[in-house]
């Protein structure tokens, strides 16, 4: 489902001496449906970036990375747009949303993108903000003004209300108590039953060992200082 | 797919000085296109061209016209291009004063629209006005008031009502947040990006606030001194950019 052949990634800092850095060089890896795939490497090594790069908010500058039948480093905005729409799910660490919009509407939103109506959008957004324990109270003000293990759990319930076929999370399980971990953890685990492959970035390793199949350590694919 | 807009090449100079030079693209339906850069650097200039407000040295801006397909829309008649304007093209100014009739009705000034493509019967046009008063979050008491007794942000989401009456397929908006505090700026994107999902609509925005794009671009441009530097998806462009001019701007957005 998801597939890196070769890929290499610069930031050249133009306006910092052009400055050029290396972080990460001939990544290949290889995610399949209903397969749980955890990166792993000291802070800083570069699995946030990677993450990224197969988002398609980082340009990678060379490689191909597939997902489904896109080849995301050489495709149109729209063809990207399309994908992250229908395909692609990506569960960032901040949540970034309108000011105003109402977080019912925040969680239903990837659902009416792809043309469900807003009544079962709305109701799938319900189920996911009770069984991540979202007091009702709070579904119909904006979720900027909640806490930030609240703000995290609308950004899962966002991340999860369509069933896409690949997703992305990065530190799903960050910031929440017990009970909250183990409804994500479900989560996760439903989603790889439906065949979703998911790429996950985890410090919590009980909750790695739990849901992960295998473990990339992106330490390996960082460009070794020249010698 | 045929792209909504194909723009190909457009040039303005303002004498020996250049306003605009060399910008294609393909806009496709439904797409939300930034485009942003200091001042100066022609996005408005290059907007004035596509919407026909400007007349361009050098290019062409092709539009999927509803009955005769794609059409050159720099070389077609004027009544031609003035139709477009009326129907299928929407154009939100900065100032909203520029975009309404300031003597007339707030109803008057959505109804306008109406007329001019057509409409005859008062209490439809009246009706339809209203609806769209209270889409844009106007109260419908206000229907008979002139726009001169209403706040810059009611004005300016008057100047939307007036312009998506008549369904328009394509929006060029012109720095539509600029000038209005930020309380009402969060309310107008989201009115904004509510009308582009729930209507379909293809829209070019012109903003130097790269906040505005992203929560409302799905592909954004950066000019500066009349070229496209960099182009593509707003997120890529934002969190990764690769020109050195990007790289300034958005490296220069002050941390709230």
């Amino acid at each position: 489902m998801i597939e890196l052949k070769n890929v290499s990634k610069t930031f050249t800092l133009h306006n910092q001496g052009s400055a050029i850095i290396e972080v990460t060089n001939d990544v290949s890896l290889k995610v399949s449906a209903g397969e749980c795939v955890a990166l792993t490497g000291a802070s800083g090594a570069g699995k946030s970036t990677l993450m990224r790069m197969i988002y398609g908010n980082y340009l990678s500058q060379a490689g191909e990375i597939r997902i489904g039948d896109v080849d995301l480093v050489r495709a149109e905005p729209r063809e990207v747009i399309a994908l992250r729409r229908e395909i692609l799910g990506y569960v960032s660490q901040f949540l970034r949303v309108v000011p105003r919009v109402p977080t019912l509407e925040v969680v239903a939103e990837p659902l009416r993108a792809i043309g469900i109506g807003a009544e079962e959008a709305e109701e799938r957004a319900q189920s996911l903000l009770a069984q991540l324990n979202i007091p009702q109270r709070l579904w119909s003000l904006s979720p900027t003004t909640f806490s930030g293990g609240e703000q995290q759990r609308v950004n899962i319930a966002r991340g999860f209300a369509h069933s896409y076929p690949a997703m992305l999370l990065d530190e799903p399980t960050a910031s929440l108590d017990a009970t909250n971990r183990e409804v994500v953890l479900s989560l996760i685990e439903a989603a790889k039953a439906r065949g979703a492959a998911i790429i996950g970035i985890f410090h919590d390793e009980a909750a790695r060992a739990r849901v992960c199949d295998r473990e990339i350590d992106v330490s390996r694919f960082t460009p070794k200082a020249a010698a | 797919m045929t792209p909504l807009l194909s723009v190909h090449g457009i040039t303005k100079h303002y004498g020996t000085h250049i306003g605009c030079a060399d910008v294609s693209f393909d806009l496709y339906p439904g797409e939300v296109m930034g485009i942003v850069g200091e001042s100066g650097s022609g996005k408005s200039t290059l907007l004035n061209c596509m919407a026909g407000h400007l007349a361009p040295d050098a290019g062409a801006v092709v539009f999927d016209t509803r009955t005769d397909g794609p059409k050159d829309t720099v070389t077609m008649s004027e009544p031609e291009r003035r139709m477009l304007g009326r129907t299928d093209w929407a154009f939100v100014h900065q100032h909203a004063r520029d975009g309404l009739r300031m003597g007339v009705s707030a109803g008057g000034n959505v109804g306008e629209r109406l007329m001019a493509v057509g409409e005859r019967h008062y209490g439809d046009i009246r009706n339809r006005a209203t609806d769209w008063l209270d889409r844009v979050e106007i109260d419908a008491g206000r229907v008979d008031d002139r726009p001169t007794t209403f706040s810059g942000g009611m004005q300016q989401r008057l100047q939307i009502a007036r312009n998506l009456v008549t369904g328009p397929r394509l929006v060029f908006m012109d720095e539509p947040t600029g000038g209005l505090d930020v309380s009402v700026q969060a309310r107008l994107l989201d009115l904004l990006r509510g009308l582009v999902r729930d209507m379909g609509l293809s829209a070019i925005i012109v903003t130097h606030d790269l906040a505005v794009v992203r929560l409302l671009a799905d592909r954004l441009m950066v000019m500066k001194s009349g070229r496209v530097v960099e182009a593509g998806l707003t997120d890529q462009v934002l969190d990764d950019p690769q020109h050195a001019y990007s790289q300034l701007l958005v490296s220069s957005v002050l941390q709230v």
